[in-house]
């Protein structure tokens, strides 16, 4: 290898430790027994203590509910939704997408929030897990809408015309042949949503109401009283957790 | 099949509308009402909101936020392109070397800045490796300052910026590389005049996607800044929170709703290839 590239390798190996540094040091410092940022000897005490936190614990499950309905209904219109704009497309769906997707998420939380304001006026209800759901649905169909888009345009056009050539009608070939064929595609989108979902904080704050917290939300509480080894416990859970997931994903992307 | 594709599209049309257009509209309306006396909204339209923006104070918040976030912009650019070029000439390996740059990304937005608040504070692990090996006595300030939030944003969003520039250089023509090292330009000069201006798509689209989060960037502020780096997103979520001055709050997110439609126009002029 000449200079250039010599160079170039060791430059990317400094940024390659920048971007996994941080989280594989706060993964590490998980398993310490002290709670200073001492090395003082191997230990499982913060996870013990994570899942015995009520809060931690019911942050997750609210997460992880909120998530599953989320996905289910993000991948399903947003599957629908990029196999219509396959077939023609709308500049005003796709423009609203994207635009959706590069609106500021305090912008997006503050607007949701004042339209339920604005709902609750004529209807007797509060903020809570629906809101923030139909709040997750909304921010990750763009999301779902790229993943499986970039599935379609890999896909091959005369299948879904052999189909119909064949005596299928637009909903078998649909059903039968486009479906099957982008799954995978379909599937990486919903772990994305998922994924998306399930480590929002800033809109979710917003529009989250009693009894509607997320895992999120808790940490961010801890977070701002300062650093504790718990969070670093439950951290490295959802990093390697949702690393796996991600990796799946991105093999399913690329098949 | 005309019927069958409006089918599939009235689920996401009906959620765009409801749950996307509609509350920006409201965000509109809010903005021309005047605080009510419980921090409500109330009648007569004005737009007081708007004028109050141009107090030096808020715009010192606004010029502040492009500043922070040019910075971070401009630190992801000179970061992400080498490694960008990096992925693009590695061969076999490329898809393991972008999953690497991707895999952060995916991970907790919240868990990556509260990790640097785990480097950075005072008791925090560079200030307790520093104060170990005898090179300080005192911690270093290094959190909640302006330095901290650069820090956060870049470290979140350089692979905004390798991902697009990445996908340009992949899609490069080689023979123009060969063509110029033939003609005796040496690899410096290569890079300056023929791969870079060739990846300028692929950099404005990484400018505007870094730009723009960064600008309304809400959590590595307060979380990395600590109240005393306040941006506009902070501003944003003061006035909804404890200010209770709604209609302030939304006239300030439509205006950076304008800088960011802007900021596009400006760097993209159209979708991006691939996003839609």
């Amino acid at each position: 290898m000449n200079r250039t590239g010599t160079a170039l390798s060791t430059y990317a190996l400094a940024a390659y430790v920048f971007l996994h540094l941080p989280l594989l040091i706060l993964a590490a410092f998980s398993f310490n027994q002290s709670r200073f940022t001492v090395w003082e000897g191997f230990s499982l005490h913060w996870y013990s203590a994570a899942f015995q936190d009520a809060q931690l614990m019911e942050g997750t499950w609210n997460s992880l509910v909120i998530a599953m309905v989320a996905t289910a209904a993000s991948t399903a219109i947003g599957t629908l939704c990029a196999y219509g704009l396959w077939k023609r497309a709308s500049s005003v769906l796709s423009g609203s997408l994207y635009l959706s997707l590069v609106t500021p998420e305090i912008v997006t939380g503050i607007s949701l929030l004042a339209f339920y304001q604005w709902v609750f006026r004529f209807l007797r209800v509060q903020l809570g897990m629906h809101t923030v759901i139909l709040a997750h649905v909304a921010f990750s169909i763009a999301f779902v809408v790229i993943v499986v888009m970039a599935r379609l345009r890999t896909m091959d056009v005369q299948l879904e015309e052999a189909a119909l050539d064949l005596g299928a009608n637009e909903w078998q070939a649909f059903r039968h042949v486009t479906l099957p064929v982008i799954m995978p595609g379909v599937i990486a989108a919903a772990l994305l949503a998922f994924t998306v979902s399930f480590d929002d904080y800033v809109i979710t704050s917003l529009v989250a109401g009693v009894n509607s917290e997320t895992l999120p939300m808790v940490i961010y509480a801890i977070a701002r009283r300062g650093v504790n080894p718990v969070v670093n416990a439950i951290s490295a859970l959802i990093v390697f957790g949702f690393g796996a997931l991600i990796l799946i994903s991105e093999r399913l992307r690329s098949r | 099949m005309n019927q069958l594709r409006a089918w599939f599209l009235a689920p996401s049309w009906a959620v765009m509308l409801l749950l996307f257009i509609a509350p920006l509209i409201i965000v509109l309306a809010y903005s021309f009402e005047s605080r009510g006396a419980y921090g409500g909204i109330s009648l007569p339209w004005t737009a007081e909101s708007y004028q109050r923006i141009a107090d030096p104070i808020y715009l010192a918040i606004f010029w502040r936020s492009v500043w922070i976030a040019g910075v971070s912009t401009a630190l992801c650019l000179v970061l992400g392109f080498p490694l960008a070029l990096f992925i693009s000439r590695s061969g076999k390996r490329k898809d393991l070397y972008l999953s690497l740059v991707i895999l952060p990304f995916w991970t907790s937005f919240l868990i990556r800045t509260y990790a640097w608040m785990f480097l950075l504070r005072d008791t925090g692990l560079i200030n307790t490796v520093l104060q170990k090996l005898g090179l300080i006595h005192d911690p270093l300030p290094l959190l909640y300052n302006d330095g901290a939030v650069i820090l956060g944003l870049v470290y979140s969003y350089l692979p905004f910026m390798v991902l697009p520039i990445y996908a340009t250089l992949e899609r490069l023509d080689r023979s123009l590389l060969e063509a110029a090292a033939d003609l005796g330009a040496r690899p410096w000069a290569t890079l300056t005049h023929v791969t870079v201006p060739l990846s300028a798509a692929g950099i404005r689209a990484g400018v505007a996607l870094v730009f723009i989060p960064c600008l309304g960037a809400y959590l590595t502020p307060d979380l990395l800044g600590g109240g005393k780096s306040v941006m506009i997103g902070n501003l944003i979520q003061n006035q909804f929170t404890t200010a209770r001055d709604w209609p302030f709050g939304a006239a300030i997110s439509l205006v950076l709703m304008a800088v960011v439609m802007i900021t596009l126009w400006l760097s993209v002029r159209r979708t991006p290839e691939g996003m839609l």
